[in-house]
């Protein structure tokens, strides 16, 4: 049982945890992630390790609420404990000086992006973040990403808060205005990751992006994570979740995303029945 | 004088008793669920069929088991009505022999060399080892083995399938300290992510490996050894004094053929362990699992037969469940018995087919196996004859489910973060098959891990050959 020790809602349906996880803990580096399973009949679900104390044998997740099992991880409490954490699983991000590097986050992305960005600044990189979210309420981890950046642009796509539009057409801008950009991470939902790929791909500019491909056992041995990166067959819990934004095949991502859409609201419609009946 | 010639009283004949038929419910009753298909001997038929045993002097029957049960020994207390004594006898080398009882290929094993197979069908070895196995649990008398006084020596067992369980057990009698590292969230490797309910019970996995626990084993779950601990760390800053590594082949292969990548199309590993694992087919389980009217699995080996009738099982009675297969009948890798169940439950059998595509639909979601047909040519390094393509045969198997069992390879999660453990280019460990050493010292390895995929028994073969390796090599140490 891994115990957590601390819960933190950071937004609606964003959800912190602090969860003792010694062995993890101990042996994780930026951009990896653990599968969580929180109790017997639920799924395993990968979720990117956000820091981690080694000293305190805890690992910090950040959990968005995208469907049954997210929904169900963010009902846990503090004191209660998840039933597995595996990991840390995935290559970890490679970190080197590249220069200037932009980090371009969406959503719960953002979670994903702040130990890497957090990792090329004590590289020595400039770092510009850009954090992009729907709406003002939706902005995460603005104190942590400030720390790490030397330039940090928020952008909501309502314009309640800081820049109104998408993070990559401010990406789009940044490059238009000349600015040197060596290296760029983009995380968030996959159709953004796409678009940025497609931003950095006439200039060349190395990408790379963090696939959320579907998962189960995140150790190489059910292949549902496949991805096709360039002309070969990835797996993204092996061989990833990172790969060279302009060689992978997005649009097959985003098929593979909705495959179990109709199981997946067979599910929510319980948990709403439940809840109306609770009401009730 | 004429030698009298006395007429010989007729020799008292002995009535040949038939080999005994296992119970095995119908087809159409079990396709409807995942409770067990086999039923199992009652009394009557285990006393029955523990009489066809002649307890021949050189019993070579006992030479053609991996792990060498005293096989006349335990049948005949069976004879005796000894159910109890006979299961304890197994399990002084076999630690889950109601798992083997009812997965062993014992037709390519001891049954095959049995005498009386010379002129008669053999006795049931197989059957007769589950039905004590399964009549000693049923009555409680589950007797833990004696444990010699602690060695005060460490080993880590990295893997829980067969091979890690059995070093377990052997290692834990002889005294030493086990820790067991698993990466999946239960224990029993195969046996509880890839063979199904129907046919090996999880419950029964679970009591059998129970064992071990009570002998004192320490368990880790949740460990991917290579990513949470490496060996060296676990050797030089964990105290371990030996490693067993049963880490299994668990990487599917798949066909890398266009379209593969389409949304149904899985591999076996994928599709039964959302379904054994998962438990997907129960409906207080989260984890989907997705069978479509029409199913193509890829392959003919046990791992297909499981996923093709797993799939008649989930999809329900109008589920089309076909097996894809390249080469003839008769090549088919499959146990003859899941072969035969797997028709019985009415799984399509397309034989020299090969697939060349996989054609999708504007949501990307499969819908067509493009599939050539092939005929056989001259015999290749296996002994078999070579599956050739026929120019010209291209054709169209509808399928909105595809899945993929062309067997598996060893990951390299251990390999690449330890150096000095050489493997092949198969990426299985160069190990020596009598002892397990691998090239670095003090790590053993065994099952299929170091074999490729093999069977249960012989990666407890492989688990037994090691422990007493480990407890030499810890003797000396
Ligand atoms: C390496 C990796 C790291 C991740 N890190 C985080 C993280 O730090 N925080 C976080 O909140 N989420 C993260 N995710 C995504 C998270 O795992 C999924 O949101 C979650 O599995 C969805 O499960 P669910 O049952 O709640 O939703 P579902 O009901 O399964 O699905 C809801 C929606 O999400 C899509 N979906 C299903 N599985 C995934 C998946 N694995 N990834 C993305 N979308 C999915 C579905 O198509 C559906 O549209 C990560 C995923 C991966 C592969
Ligand atoms: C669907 C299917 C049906 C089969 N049917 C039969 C049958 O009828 N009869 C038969 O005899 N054989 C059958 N087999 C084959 C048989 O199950 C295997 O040969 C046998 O289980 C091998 O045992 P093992 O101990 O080598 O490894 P496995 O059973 O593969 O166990 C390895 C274990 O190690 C764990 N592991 C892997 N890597 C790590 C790591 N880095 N750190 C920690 N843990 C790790 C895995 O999670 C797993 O639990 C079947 C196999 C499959 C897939
Ligand atoms: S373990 Fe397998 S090979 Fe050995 S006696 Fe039992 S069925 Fe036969
Ligand atoms: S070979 Fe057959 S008949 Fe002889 S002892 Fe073994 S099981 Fe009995
Ligand atoms: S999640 Fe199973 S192989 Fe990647």
């Amino acid at each position: 049982m891994y115990k957590i020790v601390k819960k933190k809602v950071l937004a609606p349906k964003i959800t912190r945890f602090t969860v003792e996880a010694p062995e993890v803990a101990r042996a994780r580096k930026p951009g990896q992630f653990v599968v969580i399973r929180a109790e017997e009949t639920g799924e395993r679900v990968p979720l990117t390790i956000v820091d981690s104390d080694s000293e305190k044998g805890t690992i910090d997740v950040i959990v968005q609420e995208a469907g049954f099992s997210t929904h169900d991880i963010c009902c846990f409490q503090e004191g209660d404990a998840f039933l597995d954490v595996l990991g840390p699983l995935g290559k970890p991000t490679h970190i080197e000086n590249f220069g200037t590097v932009v980090c371009i986050g969406g959503g719960v992305g953002i979670a994903v992006l702040y130990p890497i960005a957090k990792g090329l600044k004590e590289a020595g990189n400039t770092v510009i973040t850009i954090n992009g979210a729907r709406n003002k309420e939706l902005v995460i981890l603005e104190e942590e990403l400030e720390k790490v950046s030397d330039e940090l642009i928020i952008t909501t796509d309502d314009g309640s808060y800081g820049i109104k539009g998408f993070g990559s057409t401010v990406l789009q801008g940044l490059i238009d205005e000349g600015r040197k950009i060596d290296f760029v991470v983009a995380i968030g939902p996959t159709i953004m990751m796409k678009v940025v790929a497609e931003v950095t791909r006439p200039y060349k500019i190395p990408t790379i992006a963090s696939l959320n491909a579907i998962m189960i056992d995140g150790t190489g041995m059910c292949g549902v994570c496949r991805v096709t990166v360039g002309d070969e067959v990835k797996f993204a819990c092996v061989d990833g979740p990172e790969f060279d934004a302009h060689l992978v095949n997005f649009d097959e991502q985003i098929a593979k995303h909705h495959y179990y859409d109709h199981e997946q609201a067979c599910q929510m419609e319980k948990i709403i029945a439940a809840a109306e009946q609770e009401r009730s | 004088m004429a030698a009298e010639k006395r007429s010989r009283p007729p020799r008292q004949k002995k009535e040949r008793i038939p080999r005994q038929e296992m119970p095995v419910r119908p087809p159409e009753e079990r396709i409807r669920d995942f409770n067990e298909v086999a039923c199992g001997f009652t009394e009557e038929l285990a006393l029955t069929e523990a009489k066809r045993c002649l307890q021949c002097p050189t019993h070579p029957c006992v030479g053609g088991c991996p792990v060498s049960i005293d096989i006349p020994g335990f049948i005949h207390l069976v004879t005796e009505g000894d159910f109890i004594g006979a299961a304890h006898k197994i399990k002084e080398t076999n630690l889950l022999p109601a798992v083997c009882g009812r997965v062993c290929p014992q037709e390519e094993q001891c049954e095959q060399v049995c005498v009386v197979a010379k002129i008669d069908k053999p006795v049931g070895i197989g059957r007769l080892e589950r039905f004590v196995a399964d009549y000693e649990r049923e009555q409680g008398a589950v007797e833990l083995p004696e444990i010699a006084p602690p060695s005060g020596k460490k080993v880590a067992v990295v893997g829980s399938g067969p091979s890690g369980i059995t070093v377990a057990y052997e290692l834990l009698q002889a005294g030493h300290q086990v820790t067991i590292f698993e990466a999946l969230h239960t224990l029993g490797g195969v046996l509880v992510y890839g063979i199904p309910e129907f046919r090996l019970p999880k419950s029964i996995v679970a009591a059998e490996i129970e064992t071990i626990k009570k002998m004192g084993a320490e368990i880790k779950l949740d460990m991917l050894i290579g990513k949470t601990r490496t060996i060296d760390q676990l050797m030089e800053e964990d105290g371990f004094d030996a490693v067993f590594i049963g880490t299994g082949a668990g990487l599917p292969m798949f066909l890398n053929i266009p379209g593969e990548n389409l949304n149904g199309i899985s591999s076996a590993n994928e599709f039964l362990t959302r379904v054994n694992l998962m438990k997907a087919y129960r409906e207080e389980y989260v984890t989907p699992v997705k069978v479509g009217k029409r199913v193509a699995v890829i392959g003919a080996g046990n791992v297909a037969m499981d996923a093709a009738r797993s799939a008649k099982r989930v999809g329900g009675e109008d589920t089309e469940v076909s097996i894809i297969y390249r080469r003839a009948r008769d090549q088919m890798p499959a146990r003859a018995e899941e072969i035969h169940h797997a028709e019985e439950e009415g799984i399509i059998f397309n034989l020299l087919t090969n697939p060349v595509r996989f054609i999708g639909d504007d949501k990307n979601n499969v819908q067509q196996v493009e599939c050539i047909k092939m005929e056989l040519g001259e015999p290749d390094e296996s002994g078999r004859r070579r599956p050739i393509p026929i120019e010209g045969s291209e054709h169209i198997i509808p399928a909105d489910t595809v899945i993929v069992a062309l067997g598996t390879r060893p990951r390299r999660f251990i390999a690449e973060t330890t150096p000095d453990l050489k493997t092949s280019k198969w990426g299985t460990f160069l190990a020596d098959e009598e002892t397990g050493k691998t090239t670095k010292k003090g790590v053993f390895a065994g099952g299929d891990i170091v074999t490729g995929s093999a069977t249960v028994i012989k990666a407890m073969g492989a688990g037994r050959a090691a422990a007493k390796a480990i407890n030499e090599y810890l003797a000396g140490s």
